[in-house]
Order: C-alpha cells, then structure tokens, then sequence
C-alpha cells in the first residue's frame, strides 16, 4: 500500500512493521511524530506494544534496555540534546548487547539552541558501539528501520536509524508500505539466546574484572566486523521480496567521474541535483552518498573512490580541533591504500543553514582550482 | 502623543523586559505572560536590588521567561534548572536565583533535581507553571496531566497518577509551599513577594492555561474558558494538608499558601556542621544573603 507521509511517521511505521512489543520515548522537536503515532498504535492496538511515556530520554533507553533484556523488540526514538542524554545508557546497550534500534533525528546541539539539522548529535555517538544508519528519503527511512531489527538482532548490537531534521522528518513523500506477512516472513519474532526469565536465570551487567571486560570488547568489536556483509546480504534478501535495496552506500554517477562528492542523510539527494545538472555542462562529476556509518565501509568507499581524480567531503558536522567526521574517515580509508588520491574537506549547513545544490557547485569550484587536497578545513557558506 | 508615549504605555512591565526579544512567543489566551507579569510585579513591590537577581528557566514554552526577562538570566537545559541554579547560589550566595520553569521541566525530567534540591533546603525560588502537559513540543503527556485528560502521547486519555506538586516539595523539605492559579493575580504576586524575601527553599505552583494544546486537545474552550474553569472550582485553603491536594480532571483546584516555616538552609547547615566539627580551622561561606 501507497501512502504520503513525513519521515517521522515512516519512522513509527517502520516500528509497527517490525512489530515493536516495546516502546519507551520522551517527546523532543522535531521527533515528536514519531512517539506519538506509535503511542497512538499501542493504544489502539493497531500494534501490540507496550508504550511507556517514560519522564527523560535517559529513562526512555533505561526501559529500552530492560525491555530487550526480557526478549522483547524494543523501538525508541529522540533527536539531539535527547540522544546526549542517553549518552551513558547507549554504552550499556551496546555492551549489554541489546539489540535496541532507534530513531535518531539530526539537529543541531544546543547552546546557542538550535531546532535544525546537523549532525553533531549522532557522529558524537560514533563509540558507543551502535550501528548507524543515515538515510536521504522517507522509504529509505521505513526500509532501514526493519532491515535494522534484523541485522541488529542477529549480531546483538544496537542500531540508529537517522534522518535529517525538517529536511526529511518533516517532509511529506510517498512511501510504499510493504504487506505485514511479508515483512513478518523477512523479521521473524526476536528469540534472543539468552534472555532474562525465570525459567532458565541469568544475571546481566555483573562487574567484570580484567580478566574478562577486554574479552567483552573484543567480540563486540569482532561482531560489529560481520556487519558490513550481513547489512549487504540483508538487503539483498530484503530486495528480492520487496524490490528495494539499501546496502552500506549509495553510488550516483561514478563510474567515470572525475570528481566524487561523498555525502550523507539529504544533502546527497540535493548532491544528485547539482550532478545532474553539471553533467549536462560536460563536467563529469558523481556522489557517494554513505548510508552506515558505523561500521565504515571502508571496502566499498575504497573501490568506489579509487578512480576518480579527486574528492571532496562534504560534512554537516565537525570534530572540534580536527575536521568534519566523514572527511576523517575517508582520509583513514583511503591511507596506504590510495595515498596520492587528493580528498579535500567541506564542512557546510551547521545549525540548519541551507545547503542547496549551488553549494555543490561552489565546492567544485574550490576542487577544480587546486591539484593538491588542503589540510585546512574549507567552510561553505560562512559568515567568517 | 508621543511615540515614545505610545510605547511607554503599551506594556507595564516594559522596563523588565527585554524588549529586542519581543514579541514573545506564546499564544493568545496562553497564560504563562500573566504570570511573568505578576512576577515584574513583586520585584517591583518588594524592591529588591534587580542587580542580585538571577532568573533561570529550563526548556518549554515558560522556559522562554529566561530569555525576555532584562535581568540576569540563564536559559539552561531541559530539566537541569535546579541543579545550575544550586551552582549559581554556592559561587554567589549574594544572589536571590529564581528559577522559572514548566511542569515537565521541574517535575519530568527535572524531578529528582527538584527533591534533592527541597531536601537540602537550597535557598532558591521556584515558580513552575504548571499547564498539565509538555506544551512546548506539541502536548504530551506529562507528570501532572490529569488522569482521564486527553494528551498527544495519550490519545484515549492519561491513565497514570499524576503528582501533586506541592505534596511533593513540602515532603521533599521545602520550607513555602504555595498554589495558585493564573486567575489568582494577585495573590500570585504577593506569594511571590514572600518567597523572594525567603531564605529557604520556596515553591509557587500556578495553574495556568495552555489554550493551543492541553485546552484544544480536550475540548475545553479558550483562556476565558479555562479561567472560568479555575474560578468556579478553586477554592482558597490556606494552610490546607499537602496530602489533599490532588487534581482531577477539570475537578476542584485547593489553592492557597500550604507551608511556610523557617528552617536552616544548605549554607547554615554546612557552616553549622563544619564549624562544629572543623572549629577555628573552618572559615564561614555566604551567609550575609539576608
Ligand atoms: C533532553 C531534552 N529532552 C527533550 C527536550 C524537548 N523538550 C523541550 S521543551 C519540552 C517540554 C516542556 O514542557 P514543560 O516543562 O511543561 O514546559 P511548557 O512548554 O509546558 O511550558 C520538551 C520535552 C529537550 N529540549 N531536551
Ligand atoms: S502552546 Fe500552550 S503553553 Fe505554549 S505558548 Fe501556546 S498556549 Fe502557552
Ligand atoms: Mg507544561
């Protein structure tokens, strides 16, 4: 079934396809949609769940924790100052190995308060051990968030699904809402191996000396190894029952492109924009847009990017005393592999400032002029 | 007339606020400017030194005040008031701090700030704007929605027990407990008079209307209507047990001042104790604030 709705409520849809059994949430702009859709579905039933109005996001993944360590599928969602909240309890999650999957909206981190998108709040969480999904359309959006249960409950990690803010929570599009029996045929029920119940006891989140924490990491790490292959074969079978794919990137005009853009979440759809109108000016130019980001996929950004004559990175974030985070890790991808390949760094639309696809050509601007990748950070559009 | 006139008449608390942030936010009928203005309105009466005032709000649509306020002001984080505010009153003890905030603010996800900070007798005021609901991100359910009212997160309506905010700071240690309506204008001024001249952990509930949502979501009319509410079923208990106080839906509202009694501050205490213990060795902190 077709149906025009925010990104939000592909959000609430995803978690009610994937059948949640638990939903713990506190409200935060722009994200609200989202819990008070699924609030409505666990009231009505529309979606057998428990939905706890818990009173912080620290609590919301507190209960998100608990309930996944009694075997339920746990959904959650936040955004910003909310996810930064939760910060000490992302940690648990991921090394309680609980498979929690959550909305995360982009926006921007307070002070100087800010309602719109960037992505500093979720790249800040880059080492709490989740999975992280970046997604450019409302489909995608849906599509993720079931595909995330699955990957996520097979390695026991925790994954976060993200969308920018307004640009795509906000936005209305259409999406295709696959058939209940179907999805319920691609996620069967969460049956975690081990699990909190009487019937058979265990005891979680022990202190753990030296003798075992490092062995803890250890696999949590080895686990989070066999995630690039799984979320490709995951869509692979998600494609062939319902003809989408997600995969760990996106490619867009790469093949014989002499600059590669690399972008994430919306601005790669506005990226596509720019391209196609600079293609039809001879000048061959393509995107990467990064889909997960953690784990990176360093193979698939190598083999993509080897051919190009240069790169530019464009972030909607920034690591303070170094450079935009995608851009870093692209550099380390790329580091004795691919040393000569000149990648230079952007960092634009901070705080919800437009990047629109004149951004794009800007950018080529700076990258056509010079032969060699700059160290310095380039800043698009800033009132300096 | 003068424009200058004009303007000069056109608010009465103009000179309290800064008039560069104006106009506000909030929407017609909303109650939370009547209460900021019985608040320019006991600073003025009580004439305190407005240089050693500090106003600090958390995050909703009365965490604005922080911001339109002309005095020293901190908009902090949603929840975190209290806690910054115990900061603010420990560096400078010369300070009145103010904090002004919403129910989910002080009660949600500020709560255990908010007891813990009643318990140490931290000599601050709190004014909580009490509008049933997490107005600010579009009507959520709170810890204060009455049970049987209807909110976005609650769409067949609250089931859960609500607290009744002024049981919880008088148990919680504070030494003025009052609960007002925004009806109660005056009287809200001159709560807020004594708690500025408290030393002493003092709270002031007010009920206010919050029209665009709690209101709308459950049918209940406009601003007028909801003040026709507070004045047919308030009703003034002053000194009335804490444990009475509870509210239901559009039930009857017990206002009034609940506690008002003197009792050593966090400072006092702290000075006391390691006076006592540390002797000639101990240097007393902060305590000409009265
Ligand atoms: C950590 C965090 N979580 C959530 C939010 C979103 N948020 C902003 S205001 C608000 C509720 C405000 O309710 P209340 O304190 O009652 O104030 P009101 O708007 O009703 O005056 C929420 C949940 C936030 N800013 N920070
Ligand atoms: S939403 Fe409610 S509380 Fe907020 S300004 Fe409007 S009426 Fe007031
Ligand atoms: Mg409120």
């Amino acid at each position: 079934m077709k149906k025009v709705m925010m990104g939000n409520h592909a959000l609430s849809f995803g978690g009610m396809l994937g059948r949640a059994q638990v939903i713990a949430a506190y409200p935060i702009t722009p994200q609200t949609q989202v819990v008070e859709l699924l609030s409505e579905m666990c009231a009505d039933k529309t979606l057998d769940a428990t939905f706890i109005k818990v009173e912080s996001e620290h609590s919301a993944m507190a209960a998100s924790i608990g309930a996944s360590l009694a075997g339920a599928r746990t959904f959650t969602a936040t955004s910003a100052q909310g996810l930064a909240l939760m910060h000490e309890l992302l940690h648990w999650a991921s090394g309680g190995r609980n498979p929690v999957v959550m909305g995360n909206i982009n926006r921007a981190m307070a002070p100087g308060w800010s309602i719109w998108s960037d992505q500093n709040d979720s790249l800040s969480q880059r080492d709490t051990g989740w999975i992280q999904f970046y997604c450019s359309n409302n489909q995608e959006v849906l599509d993720t968030v079931i595909q995330a249960f699955k990957v996520s409950e097979k390695l026991m990690i925790p994954s976060m699904v993200i969308l920018d803010a307004f640009t795509l929570s906000h936005t209305y599009e259409v999406v295709d809402l696959p058939d209940q029996k179907k999805v319920d045929e691609f996620l069967p029920p969460f049956r975690p191996e081990i699990k909190l119940t009487p019937d058979d006891p265990h005891a979680f989140g022990g202190l753990t000396s030296p003798e075992h924490y490092f062995e803890l990491r250890y696999k949590l790490q080895k686990d989070m190894e066999k995630a690039p292959a799984l979320i490709e074969k995951t869509g692979k079978e998600y494609e062939k029952m319902f003809g989408r794919y997600l995969g760990q990137v996106e490619e867009y005009r790469c093949d014989d492109a002499d600059f590669i853009f690399i972008t994430s979440g919306t601005v790669g759809s506005t990226a596509r924009v720019a391209i196609d109108e600079l293609r039809e000016e001879g000048v061959k130019v393509g995107n990467l847009r990064i889909k997960v980001f953690r784990p990176f996929p360093f193979e698939k950004v190598r083999n993509i990017i080897k051919k190009a004559k240069k790169v530019a990175v464009v972030d909607r974030n920034i690591s303070y005393g170094h450079h935009g985070i995608f851009y870093q890790e692209v550099k380390s991808a790329m580091f004795g592999h691919h040393n000569s390949l000149p990648i230079f760094g952007f960092i634009a639309g901070l705080g919800g400032r437009d990047v629109t696809p004149s951004t794009f050509r800007e950018i080529l601007g700076h990258v056509q002029k010079k032969d060699k990748s700059e160290e310095e950070i380039i800043w698009i559009g800033v009132k300096k | 007339m003068k424009k200058e006139d004009r303007l000069e008449q056109r608010n009465p608390i103009e000179d309290l606020l800064r008039m560069d942030r104006i106009p506000h936010i909030w929407c017609p009928g909303c109650g939370i400017g009547t209460v900021l203005t019985s608040f320019a309105e006991a600073l003025r009466k009580s004439e305190v030194d407005l240089d050693k005032i500090a106003v600090l709000s958390g995050i909703g649509c009365t965490g604005r005040v922080a911001g339109y306020v002309k005095l020293d002001s901190i908009h902090t984080t949603h929840g975190r008031a209290v806690p910054v505010a115990t900061g603010l009153k420990l560096a400078n003890p010369e300070l009145k701090v103010v904090v002004f905030s919403g129910d989910g603010d002080i009660a949600g996800i500020g709560g255990n700030h908010f007891i813990h900070a009643a318990r140490r007798n931290m000599d601050i005021m709190i004014i909580c704007v009490n509008n049933f609901n997490y107005a600010m991100t579009g009507g959520q359910v709170a810890a204060t929605t009455p049970r049987g009212a209807n909110a976005s997160t609650a769409p067949y309506g609250n089931f859960e027990y609500p607290f009744s905010l002024p049981y919880l700071a008088e148990a919680s240690g504070a030494t003025y407990v009052a609960r007002w309506t925004a009806l109660h204008l005056r009287r809200v001024t001159k709560s807020m008079q004594e708690a500025l001249k408290k030393r002493g952990f003092s709270f002031i509930e007010v009920i206010t209307p919050c029209v665009t949502l709690y209101a709308r979501r459950n049918r209940l009319g406009d601003g007028l209507n909801l003040l026709k509410y507070y004045y047919e079923k308030s009703e003034i208990q002053h000194g009335a047990d804490t444990r009475t106080l509870d509210i239901s839906y559009q039930g009857k509202l017990i206002v009034g001042k609940f506690v008002d009694i003197e009792k050593p501050t966090f400072l006092d205490c702290m000075n006391e104790h390691l006076g006592k213990v540390l002797g000639d060795k101990y240097q007393t902190y902060g305590v000409n604030n009265d």
